[in-house]
């Protein structure tokens, strides 16, 4: 589903975010990404939505060959990953049901389809009574959830979450890494990008540990591993 | 593209202008400055070109024919004069029509010794006007190699302050619209920079979930032509009103100068400006919306 090969990233100032990196996330998988601030994960995240080029190396997602996808291919590619963020980017002059609509909008389903698709992926993110607040009128979890329902409304076969708790208290945390669980078990490929050691440790999945742009370990049922 | 997605993004547009509402009163405003400024200095010219042409028309070559020429000559010269390009209207003055005309202008009751009589017998003539005094020089040479004609009456200064006047016009038109368009880029570079602040990040989580170029680029395309509209509607109804204001004040205030100065009327000036400024108004809404979201649109 994901394989990156022999990728290496460096930016214009020359430092070098990922070195040779070797990985292969097959259909159905739970992934835990993991390192301190300035490991490469942002950046490992980056390439896999094309927002960057690689310097060397190839990227499969899906079957798109990123390194040879055309920018006019980008936004089709994109609408086969769904993507959570930290700062849950949401639109925010927009309120839950157009937020979540949007994602449908763009890839032109009728809009009798999206009046049925969204109450019920609002359901499975538990907002399906605030679908009309405005965003800024949520809390950082229930964002979140909005973030997260945009992402798989279009039912994508992957689903990357670059930090999706780092904005939140423990509780929702918790809440959100159970939803991304539930998300899992449908057969929706995930790959995490964290550092919350404790969320880590506790869910046993597998788990990658980027250092300095280099993986340095990669486990089934691993634990967050310090930097030290 | 589905309608019900088209109808959207036009929803969208329109929405837009609401959600931004300072942005969107700063770029209406922009245009709206820009194209009253327009309007003012295209109602001024307009008009002076307009009281130009009418002085223009009023100049007559008059030419005086041999004695003894015939009607029918006469008929061919007046032929080969309306062939000219610079030549508007010719009109044949009879003896009699000459006579009368002298006789009501300066001779009133003093005329009637004359009864019977044409004092003015064969001076029979033709007036030509011109759509272009600046070459009455031309046809001025021209009708000096014609056969039969005794005399060419014409005013080579009148025809001189005409031609001057309309080059004045042209460089000033020049000059205005050229510092006009200068100033319209500052501005509406400016509203584009705090367009491009307001709409970073919106465009860039749109094209993170997959829109293509068009669909994030249509509803604000949509939006740049609403608020064009709405900027070019705006000064239009504001000089309207000052036009016939103005042309009522200048009309009442310098009654003097009513023979010289000629004004078009306000659905004359309208029926050319209306087009002239919407088509400025969504050219300027569409181009800055343009640029605004292309900068965006590499994520």
């Amino acid at each position: 589903m994901i394989t990156l090969q022999s990728v290496s990233k460096s930016y214009a100032n020359g430092v070098p975010a990922l070195n040779d990196i070797n990985l292969n996330i097959e259909k159905g998988e739970f992934v835990f990404i993991v390192g301190d601030s300035g490991s490469g994960k942002s950046t490992l995240i980056k390439l896999l939505l094309r927002e960057l080029q690689p310097s060397s190396g190839q990227i499969f997602v899906n079957n798109y060959d990123l390194s040879k996808l055309k920018r006019r291919k980008v936004a089709k590619f994109r609408r086969s990953i769904g993507v959570v963020f930290q700062d849950f980017r949401l639109l925010k002059d927009r309120n839950v049901y157009e937020n979540v609509a949007f994602a449908q909008r763009v890839i032109e389903v009728p809009t009798r389809q999206i009046k049925k698709n969204v109450p019920a992926m609002l359901s499975l993110v538990g907002l399906a009574g605030k679908y009309k607040a405005k965003t800024r009128q949520l809390s950082g979890g229930e964002q979140q959830r909005v973030a997260l329902a945009r992402a798989l409304v279009n039912n994508p076969p992957i689903l990357l979450a670059d930090e999706p708790t780092g904005n939140l208290d423990p509780r929702n945390s918790w809440e959100i890494m159970k939803l991304l669980e539930e998300i899992n078990k449908r057969g929706t490929t995930v790959l995490v990008v964290t550092h919350n050691r404790e969320i880590v440790n506790a869910m046993r999945k597998r788990v990658v540990t980027i250092k300095k742009g280099v993986i340095v370990s990669d486990e089934e049922k691993g634990e967050y591993i310090d930097e030290d | 593209m589905r309608i019900s997605t088209l109808w959207y993004t036009f929803k969208q547009g329109f929405k837009n202008i609401f959600r931004n509402k300072m942005f969107s009163l700063a770029t209406i405003a922009t245009i709206a400055s820009c194209i009253f400024l327009f309007s003012i200095f295209f109602a001024i010219v307009v008009n002076v070109q307009y009281t130009v042409k009418e002085a223009e028309s009023s100049v007559a070559v008059t030419v005086f024919f041999d004695e003894g020429v015939s009607d029918e000559r006469i008929q061919a010269i007046g032929e080969e004069i309306r062939k000219r390009p610079e030549v508007a209207n010719v009109v044949f003055v009879s003896a009699d029509e000459a006579w009368n005309t002298f006789k009501n202008d300066y001779l009133g009751e003093y005329a009637d010794g004359y009864e019977g009589d044409n004092p003015l017998e064969g001076s029979e003539n033709f007036e030509i006007y011109m759509n272009d005094v600046s070459k009455q020089h031309n046809l001025v040479s021209y009708l000096e190699t014609v056969d039969g004609i005794r005399e060419i009456n014409r005013s080579d200064a009148t025809a001189n302050i005409l031609t001057n006047i309309n080059n004045v016009i042209s460089m000033v038109s020049l000059g205005i619209i050229g510092i006009l368009f200068a100033v319209s880029l500052f501005l509406i570079s400016t509203t584009v920079a705090m367009g491009i602040s307001v709409r970073k990040e919106e465009i860039a989580i749109m094209k993170l979930i997959g829109a293509t170029d068009f669909v994030v680029r249509s509803p604000f395309v949509i939006e740049g032509i609403l608020i064009g509209i709405i900027g070019a509607m705006l000064p239009l109804i504001a000089v309207y009103f000052i036009y016939v204001e103005a042309v009522n004040y200048a009309k009442t205030e310098f009654n003097v100068l009513n023979d010289i100065l000629k004004f078009l009327s306000v659905d004359e000036i309208f029926s050319m400006l209306i087009p002239v400024a919407l088509i400025l108004g969504v050219g300027l809404g569409f181009l800055g919306s343009l640029i605004t979201v292309r900068r965006h649109l590499k994520v």
